[in-house]
């Protein structure tokens, strides 16, 4: 195409290389965008080494709420008699030392569930265990709500929630 | 995480935007081909720019139903890459060939493919029921290039495409995808048993013998495949993904020694007993001697041409369809980096790595919000495969390593390689969905009851 001059050409050839990065400043803001949401937000939650090194990851103090679970309780298993106190931090329960309440149950996964508030209300999420996590009988699928008193069991473990 | 699960953003919008770049970028340099070029601006054009503007929009469209809160930046950057590869390859036509066009058809069967995997598939932690089926794929894929009447027969010295009718297919780029879900079913199940028990040597704790079962199947593996398919490069692929992807189940530096020691050695092995390997080793060592230079086979002329394209593209490039990488062998598959670095410099090079680069991370942002192990394990490995097939493809045509036979993902032309790569982003799309969007707390219904689960 001789018909448009070398500087058309050189301008628009720079232009393509100009347009490349157009994007890639574009994709980069749009990831920056989504990663600054907090350290804590971003990281998950601070597991209670993390917190112990960094004190400023700490979940801020529980606010006061109406009638609800203030105590996990370990009903079965190894651990039986053991309670939590529960402030409105998630908690990790497994085998793994970063665990909140570490279970010495050699049916219980590294990380087995999660226990986390949501507005007023606890629930249970099973983190891919191996032998699974069960609340009242039922094997868990999907993060379920956790009442008051309902047994939630994993391996040879058993808890509940106490207000 | 609350705060973060408390209002995920679909986010589908920016995407879209992303999305009209990434177009322009691949439609861009379809038309700076055709100013450039005799063929100019004809009827191909129009119609194949407009078809990958349906294409992308079609997929924007299934991820706005299906995956609301999929990763908004992975589209965007896939359709970018396919673009750019698709003029590229369009800008090596000879008259009369069609490579270009044929990719192209190959780009709508894979985007195709992809949003049947999303439509269909509607949690990704449903594959893990077919851990040992994808075993048994992965093994039959594998094999499939030696079966006599199927097998295309070596071509440029490798056996890895099979002829069915007209067209030739390369299964082992899909056996890449069946094995990494094996590898992430069978190591979401057993990571605790690798875990717990071992020898403890030093500061690092060895796996008992029989739980490196895995990783000795895996060596022998990639060997075979390089004894019978002389192919270095899948080869390499494949043990590097299981290497990562035990360490990432594990965390344990002890399994990347052993399979260090293992490439190693076997590629010593390989090197001493195999004529292709040693050539590969000896043309990317001695590549500039003229003796090196002028073999055939097994000459560095490829490499040694690509790394002077790029020297001549420089920092800023000759403009695309004016260098002259019909001189480097192979410039619109293998060596499709080098002409990137010839036609749009040092910073359109930079550019495209970057882009590998943010799509790799995200796949990795996917791994860490997701919250069950397999799909961690499989969006991992998934997105280390695409990375790694870009430092060997990379590193080769840079004379970083020895240059091996991979595809670029999602740029070279090839259409097994963009069928797979495009499934494995469909795959992360899930994963990404799962991962940033809401955590289902509704009562279960109609959810099917497991009564007993056999590990």
């Amino acid at each position: 195409m001789s018909d448009i001059s070398e500087l058309t050409i050189t301008a628009l050839r720079f232009g393509f290389l100009l347009l490349l990065w157009v994007l890639i400043f574009s994709i980069v803001s749009t990831m920056r965008r989504d990663l600054v949401i907090g350290r804590k937000a971003a990281m998950g939650t601070p597991t209670a080494r993390e917190v112990r090194k960094h004190p400023e990851l700490a979940p801020a103090p529980p606010q006061p709420v109406k009638q609800q679970a203030h105590q996990l309780v370990v009903v079965e298993g190894p651990l039986k008699g053991t309670s939590v106190p529960l402030a409105a931090s998630p908690i990790l329960l497994g085998r793994a030392q970063e665990a909140t309440l570490v279970l010495e149950d050699d049916y219980a996964s590294g990380r087995h569930a999660r226990l986390f508030p949501q507005g007023s209300r606890w629930f249970i999420e099973d983190l891919g265990s191996t032998n699974g996590t069960y609340l009242a009988d039922q094997q868990l699928t999907r993060a379920l709500p956790v009442e008051l008193g309902v047994p939630v069991r994993i391996g040879k473990t058993v808890i509940e929630l106490r207000p | 995480m609350i705060e973060n699960l408390a209002m995920p953003k679909p986010r589908r919008n920016v995407e879209l935007v992303l999305l009209i770049l990434a177009l322009a970028v691949g439609i861009g340099a379809s038309s700076m081909v055709g100013l450039n070029s005799p063929a100019a601006f004809d009827g191909d054009f129009w119609f194949q720019s407009s078809l990958l503007v349906v294409a992308a929009l079609a997929f924007h469209l299934v991820l706005r139903f299906r995956a609301k809160y999929a990763d908004p930046v992975m589209l965007p950057i896939v359709v970018a890459l396919n673009g750019l590869g698709l003029a590229l390859i369009h800008r090596m036509d000879q008259p009369g060939e069609d490579t270009g066009n044929n990719q192209l058809r190959w780009t709508l069967l894979a985007m195709a493919v992809a949003i049947a995997v999303i439509w269909l598939l509607k949690d990704h932690r449903v594959i893990r029921r077919f851990t040992f089926i994808s075993l048994a794929a992965s093994a039959v894929l594998l094999v499939l290039p030696l079966v006599p009447g199927i097998s295309a027969g070596e071509v440029l010295g490798a056996s890895v495409w099979i002829r069915i009718g007209p067209m030739t297919f390369q299964p082992g780029e899909v056996a890449k995808i069946t094995l990494a879900i094996f590898f992430a079913g069978y190591l979401s199940s057993n990571r605790d048993l690798i875990l717990l028990v071992g020898r403890k040597v030093g500061p690092m704790q060895f796996p008992r013998f029989k739980d490196l079962g895995p990783m000795i199947t895996a060596w022998l593996v990639s060997i075979g495949i390089l004894v019978f398919q002389r192919d270095l490069g899948t080869s390499v692929l494949f043990f590097g993904l299981f290497i990562v992807m035990i360490y990432v189940a594990t965390s344990r530096i002890s399994w990347v020694v052993i399979g260090l020691a293992l490439i190693v050695g076997g590629g010593f092995l390989a090197s001493k007993a195999f004529a292709h390997v040693a050539f590969r080793l000896d043309s990317w060592w001695n590549a500039f001697t003229p003796e090196v230079f002028g073999r055939f086979p097994g000459g560095s002329a490829q490499i040694v041409q690509g790394l002077f394209g790029m020297a001549d593209g420089g920092l800023v490039g000759t403009g695309l369809g004016q260098g002259r990488p019909d001189l480097v062998p192979f410039a619109n598959s293998d060596m499709i980096i080098a002409l990137i670095g010839e036609e749009l410099g040092l910073i359109g090079l930079f550019a495209v790595v970057l882009l590998y680069l943010m799509l790799f991370t995200r796949g990795f942002r996917a791994a860490l919000g997701t919250r069950d192990a397999f799909g961690k394990l499989l969006a991992c490995g998934l997105s280390f495969a695409i990375a790694l097939q870009c430092f060997v493809v990379v590193g080769g045509v840079t004379r970083l390593i020895p240059l091996t036979g991979l595809t670029t993902p999602f740029l070279a032309a090839g259409g097994s390689s963009l069928l797979a790569n495009w499934i494995i982003v469909g795959l992360l799309l899930m994963i990404s969905h799962t991962a940033r969007g809401p955590v289902d707390t509704t009562p279960i219904t109609h959810a099917p009851t497991l009564a007993v689960k056999t590990p």
